[in-house]
């Protein structure tokens, strides 16, 4: 991630220009804030479950994108072309142009000039059209205004009720051709709302749709972690006087005890081939790493350290462990190799600061993204593991839990707001953040989903 | 599919909803009063003497530390020859720890100070069979405000006899 926020912020317009795709670079004030005006996805649910999304700043790049309405989408319950603007404004890499005119369904009805004028370097068209089946066909034309080339022609045919998940869609197709990198708009968060005594474990689409309740409680429940595959959530839960690690099934509900010892148990994290997790217990003194099959059989112990290790988060290719340790007198970060016995060498990788806690690896394994004590304040940082350079993402007052979007673009984290806890998403090189906040309550411990698995495009 | 998915939401819901525990204060405290007795006859009643010191039942740490100050020698020292004197009573001691900084480093801390007093307890004579030390970190704060003085109330370890 840090390779790309770097690549990113010294690029010219020239380096991350597509092929056949003209840039051109916008300015935009620090203080520009965006409301997306959001249908908001109220249910009747004990706890309400609904992420109003606010966006502030902008990247210094932004790609200028015209999106046609669908034509034919006003005979469906629900619009294709909000979801997929709102998508790509939500990344904070484009900037949406306005675009009058009746809907265009056919490439060869668009008058290139006349986007230009308007600002547009690319061009969204599309359609939807309800089929004798009951399914619809989309279809959506991309266009470079600038060379007069279209760049995609794609159509599917979904089922009514996917319509939103289809728009997703089209909006990673579009992100893709244009950034070069995979879209992560089809993706889930994870996260912990507490209204009073009542703490709920939701699951979201990652524009803060579509969330429901995997499990509620009138106890804490913290450190969600998702499986590699998606479809299972670890977590701990105080419901029985002490934290105990679950994993449940999304699909079924079913959920089982990984770790439940003597003492304490907690901090899971998923193998990259979800066959164990990492927990931390105390059943030895002190809190301590171990190896546990996901079925929760086969416990052995990873670190070896006459005090705190914990928070362990494993690198892409399984080979090793960042965790957080006070082994050197304050907390710092620090690595292993996940071995098959318990070791007391790992090597220490944060030196700035007194406090830098809750390591977790970008998805490329070439950094981590953690938290940094800068003052009496706790910020998002990134760290290069080959370079060791550190950049602060955040200045905010309590930032906490940073999780990597799939494609290292961005960092979700919980922060505070007016003694509120809320949800952030900050870009790779901390120009654009988002907010996802709940009209009631606190939301925290965010964890971002992986690709879903027919990403492979 | 708004329709359709609010069916479906709420069917899930309900679905959940045998999971879910969430009785309200008035029927908590009245099961408590009721079931409480009965739950573990054996549970010495001297633990709730307001007179004996074996109904104190917090031990307060400074910040950053771990070590039972000399104010709660006295108190630990009841508890563990309590567990002494009745071999079938069991404690569970809950660490806890201020709100500041990483909720699982916070819950790793929280262990530390459940540790120092089981330590304590078992320099004192009570088994390690007897006693079990957790951590709550900073997910059950007894002082809810964001000053020292709510901190400090937080930096501690409770003592919970099993049963109650």
């Amino acid at each position: 991630m840090m390779h790309k926020s770097h690549d990113f912020l010294s690029a010219s317009p020239v380096n991350i220009m597509r092929p056949g795709f003209m840039l051109i670079r916008q300015r935009q004030s620090s203080r520009r804030s965006l409301f997306l005006a959001l249908a908001l996805w109220l249910i009747s649910a004990p706890i309400q479950a609904a992420l109003d999304i606010e966006i502030f700043g902008g990247g210094a790049s932004q790609i200028p994108i015209a999106i046609t309405p669908f034509a034919g989408e006003e005979k469906l319950k629900h619009s294709i072309t909000a979801v997929v603007a709102a998508d790509l404004q939500r990344s904070g890499l484009f900037r949406l142009v306005d675009s009058p005119g009746p809907p265009l369904r056919d490439p060869r009805q668009v008058a290139y000039p006349d986007w230009k004028s308007r600002g547009a370097n690319a061009l969204v068209i599309g359609s939807a059209v309800m089929l004798p089946d009951g399914q619809v066909e989309v279809s959506f034309y991309l266009m470079d205004v600038a060379k007069q080339v279209q760049l995609i022609d794609y159509t599917m045919i979904v089922p009514v009720d996917r319509l939103r998940a289809a728009a997703h869609q089209i909006a990673d197709i579009i992100y893709e051709k244009l950034m070069g990198d995979v879209g992560v708009f089809s993706t889930r968060i994870a996260y912990v709302v507490k209204q009073g005594n009542k703490y709920a474990l939701q699951v979201a689409d990652a524009d803060g749709f579509n969330a429901q309740s995997i499990i509620e409680y009138s106890e804490p429940i913290i450190s969600p972690a998702w499986s590699p595959d998606g479809t299972q959530i670890a977590y701990v839960s105080f419901e029985n006087k002490k934290p105990i690690v679950y994993v449940q099934t999304l699909a079924t509900r079913g959920r089982k005890v990984v770790a439940n010892f003597k003492g304490s148990n907690s901090a899971p994290a998923w193998s990259p081939d979800g066959k164990r997790l990492a927990v931390v217990l105390s059943l030895q003194g002190g809190s301590q790493i171990f190896l546990v099959n996901a079925d929760g059989s086969g416990l052995q112990r990873l670190s070896q350290s006459s005090g705190i290790d914990t928070e362990p988060n494993f690198s892409p290719d399984g080979q090793t462990i960042i965790f957080t340790s006070d082994r050197g007198g304050s907390p710092q970060i620090y690595r292993m190799a996940v071995t098959g016995s318990a070791s007391g060498t790992a090597e220490r990788l944060t030196f700035e600061g007194s406090y830098n806690v809750s390591p977790h690896h970008s998805r490329d394994g070439k950094g981590f993204t953690f938290i940094h004590r800068n003052g009496a304040k706790f910020n998002v940082a990134v760290q290069d593991l080959a370079t060791r350079q550190v950049q602060l993402l955040t200045d905010s007052r309590f930032d906490e839990s940073p999780s990597p979007a799939p494609n290292d673009r961005m960092i979700l984290y919980a922060t505070e707001v007016k003694g509120r806890g809320i949800l952030a998403v900050v870009s790779g090189d901390g120009k654009t953040r988002q907010e996802l906040s709940m009209q009631a309550g606190d939301v925290r411990e965010p964890a971002w989903g992986p690709l879903p698995k027919s990403a492979s495009r | 599919m708004k329709k359709v998915m609010s069916v479906l939401l709420i069917g899930l819901l309900s679905a959940c909803a045998s999971q879910t525990t969430q009785p309200t204060a008035e029927s908590t405290s009245a099961a408590r009063a009721e079931t409480n007795p009965n739950l573990n006859p054996n549970l010495n009643p001297i633990l709730k003497d307001s007179n004996n010191i074996l109904s104190k039942r917090s031990v307060y740490f400074d910040y950053d530390s771990f070590v039972v100050k000399n104010e709660y020698r006295a108190t630990v020292q009841a508890h563990a020859q309590y567990l002494r004197d009745n071999a079938a009573a069991k404690v569970l001691l809950q660490g806890n720890a201020d709100e500041r900084g990483s909720r699982e480093y916070n819950l790793a801390l929280g262990q530390k100070r459940a540790d120092s007093v089981r330590s304590a307890m078992t320099l004192s004579g009570a088994k390690d069979s007897q006693i079990e030390a957790v951590s709550l970190g900073e997910e059950k704060p007894r002082a809810t405000g964001h000053d020292e003085a709510s901190w400090a109330e937080n930096r501690r370890t409770d003592i919970r006899y099993q049963g109650e």
